[in-house]
């Protein structure tokens, strides 16, 4: 069985940065529980001789020439920010009062 | 002249290279038919304004004696996960709501290059994570042969949308089985490519080493050209392949000829043929076996025991690549941004926005991907998922030294019903059994139909399997497969699609 509590949860989303409801909460903690027994299952076979494959089709050293290529310029790369003053994103304050 | 757009896309063609149709006629004809058909169906997310401008170019470029791709002029539908210059790209997300990319993605500029006009955005699920197009943030798409049914997912929009003629020819992306099952479940054709085979530059990444952009249509042959216009090298993914591609559209054209069966060596997967799959779905597969090896194929049985651990390192592997991918919706660069009461930080402006803007799936897949890739559990999650990729790698090799191809239903039942597996997620995960083990192992597939189940007269897929990289077989094989079918019924498989009332499909 899995040790995923309430607790667990909220710290979860603490790290993902989303901030969920008391009843998400709740919710995912039941659910990630059993999700998690569920796919514990890869441990019966991954064992220490076999290797990992992170990448389907391996590659290595994909290089291209160092040339200034497809760049945006400031206006087309702000034009789906929520805030900008027109050269640069403008976001709230990085520290709160008490930092 | 209405029924233009019942005709594949490699008819259009001819039509259209004669001159007895132009591309405005065609283009127009398809806008028509999403007007008529969308409002119930809800396949389209975003429809162009452009696309008859494009269209009219091309009838211009044609009278003027350009040379164009047997394509060109015929109208095209984009899965909303691809970035688009001119249209809103939001992967079925509120977190992107109206946000409109500064660059195509690399498919997509593509299909302009190739002349072909983009009729619009087509619904999914929230950044493709789901099997039913029900946990799009916008709208549930409606299955184009039974409207009380669910399109499967998560590329639900581009398979309803062919299926229902809105258009011929449509874009999917394929994670976990996102092009192949919803074509089963719409009796339509879609194919995942070898990983690597078409560029992700763009594709908005749900799982970047498991995304792999592919063609959805009505018949093989399409799929093999609209692929030849998508594939190849791109220096923007570094994960392109650049061997250079035979042509796909010449492999169906071999396999339709008739001679592609005889002496294949034809693989059954003994764990994708499995008792608990619908009646319905396993007598077709095993009508089609009987057939093949009337034609001469040679029918072997192979074993992949890894297989039955494939789910299980799937949505590990999937999650952890997920929530570092979906990172990036921050409330900084681009998207949502909601501001919390008070003097909020920007964290906290972060948290806020990410909980509006991310949907109950998205964010289950988020939290689970965090806790997979946390301190303490990452080798027992993560590292393990990645050693079970290379068991199935391995089950996938054993399997092809002795078989030229594998097959399987593509998926374990038919269409189910709106609503039916929405609450237990686990159900709805353990939908994509017989997609997954394809994408686990970078390798291509293709759903093609081969008829109606018995129990719901819904259409049921045939998966083909191929080694990496060949990619052409799987065209040569399906299209060999599709002519017998379409020979001894006398028809092809989508002049089935049941009728409308009001004479709309």
């Amino acid at each position: 069985m899995s040790d995923i509590t309430e607790d667990t949860v909220r710290h979860l989303a603490n790290l993902a940065r989303i901030a969920l409801t008391p009843d998400e909460v709740t919710t995912l903690a039941s659910e990630l529980a059993e999700i998690v027994s569920a796919v514990e299952k890869v441990n019966e076979v991954a064992t220490a001789d076999i290797p990992a494959t992170s990448h389907p089709i391996p590659m290595e050293n994909v290089w291209r020439d160092d040339v200034v290529a497809d760049e945006l310029t400031s206006e087309q790369a702000l034009t789906g920010a929520p805030d900008h003053d027109g050269s640069r994103f403008r976001v709230t304050a990085i520290l709160g009062e008490e930092e | 002249m209405s029924d233009i757009t019942r005709l594949s896309a490699a008819e259009q063609s001819v039509l259209l290279e004669s001159r007895e149709i132009s591309s405005v006629e065609l283009t127009k004809a398809h806008l028509d038919r999403i007007a008529e058909t969308d409002t119930d169906l809800g396949a389209f997310l975003y429809v162009s304004d452009d696309a008859l401008t494009i269209a009219d170019e091309v009838d211009s470029a044609r009278a003027g004696g350009v040379a164009l791709n047997p394509l060109a002029g015929i109208p095209v539908a984009i899965k909303d996960v691809l970035c688009t210059l001119d249209m809103p790209s939001t992967a079925g997300s509120k977190i992107l709501e109206g946000w409109v990319p500064p660059y195509d993605a690399t498919p997509v500029a593509r299909l302009r290059d190739a002349r072909l006009p983009i009729l619009g955005k087509t619904n999914m699920d929230e950044f493709a994570m789901g099997s039913s197009t029900e946990h799009s943030a916008y709208k549930i798409t409606r299955n184009s042969w039974d409207r009380t049914r669910i399109p499967g997912g998560s590329g639900g929009g581009s398979a309803s949308a062919v299926g229902a003629f809105q258009a011929s020819l449509a874009l999917g992306s394929d994670t976990g089985g996102s092009i192949r099952q919803p074509a089963a479940f719409t009796g339509t054709v879609g194919v995942k490519p070898t990983y690597g085979g078409v560029s992700r530059y763009g594709a908005i990444a749900l799982a970047s080493s498991l995304d792999q952009v592919g063609p959805v249509t009505r018949t093989v042959l399409d799929a093999g050209l609209l692929h030849d216009i998508i594939g190849g090298h791109d220096h923007h993914d570094s994960t392109s392949i650049s061997d250079k591609w035979p042509s796909f559209a010449d492999a169906a054209r071999r396999g339709a000829r008739g001679e592609s069966l005889k002496g294949l060596r034809v693989g059954v997967v003994k764990e994708l043929d499995q008792p608990g799959f619908q009646p319905g779905v396993t007598s077709l597969f095993h009508e089609t076996l009987t057939m093949l090896a009337a034609e001469g194929a040679e029918i072997v049985d192979v074993n992949a025991p890894n297989f039955e651990y494939a789910v299980a390192a799937y949505y590990l592997i999937l999650t952890a690549e997920a929530s570092s991918n979906l990172a990036k919706f921050d409330s900084v660069r681009f998207g949502l941004r909601v501001t919390p009461s008070g003097t909020p930080t920007v964290e906290n402006v972060m948290s806020t926005t990410r909980e509006v803007g991310f949907g109950a799936e998205a964010k289950r897949r988020i939290i689970l991907g965090t806790y997979a890739l946390s301190a303490g559990y990452y080798d027992a999650y993560y590292g393990s998922a990645q050693k079970v990729r290379t068991l199935i790698q391995r089950d996938f090799a054993a399997a092809f030294a002795q078989v030229d191809v594998l097959v399987s239903p593509t998926a374990p039942t038919t269409a189910w019903k709106v609503g039916e597996n929405l609450d237990d997620p686990l159900a709805m995960w353990l939908s994509d059994i017989t997609t997954i083990p394809v994408n686990m192992a970078g390798i291509p597939g293709i759903s093609i139909p081969i008829g109606l189940a018995d129990e719901d007269q819904l259409p049921v897929g045939l998966q083909i399997m191929a080694p990496a990289r060949e990619d052409a077989r799987l065209y040569e094989i399906g299209a060999a497969i599709e002519a017998l079918l379409d020979a001894k019924r006398g028809s092809t498989f989508s002049s089935l699609t049941p009728s409308r009332a009001g004479g709309v499909i």
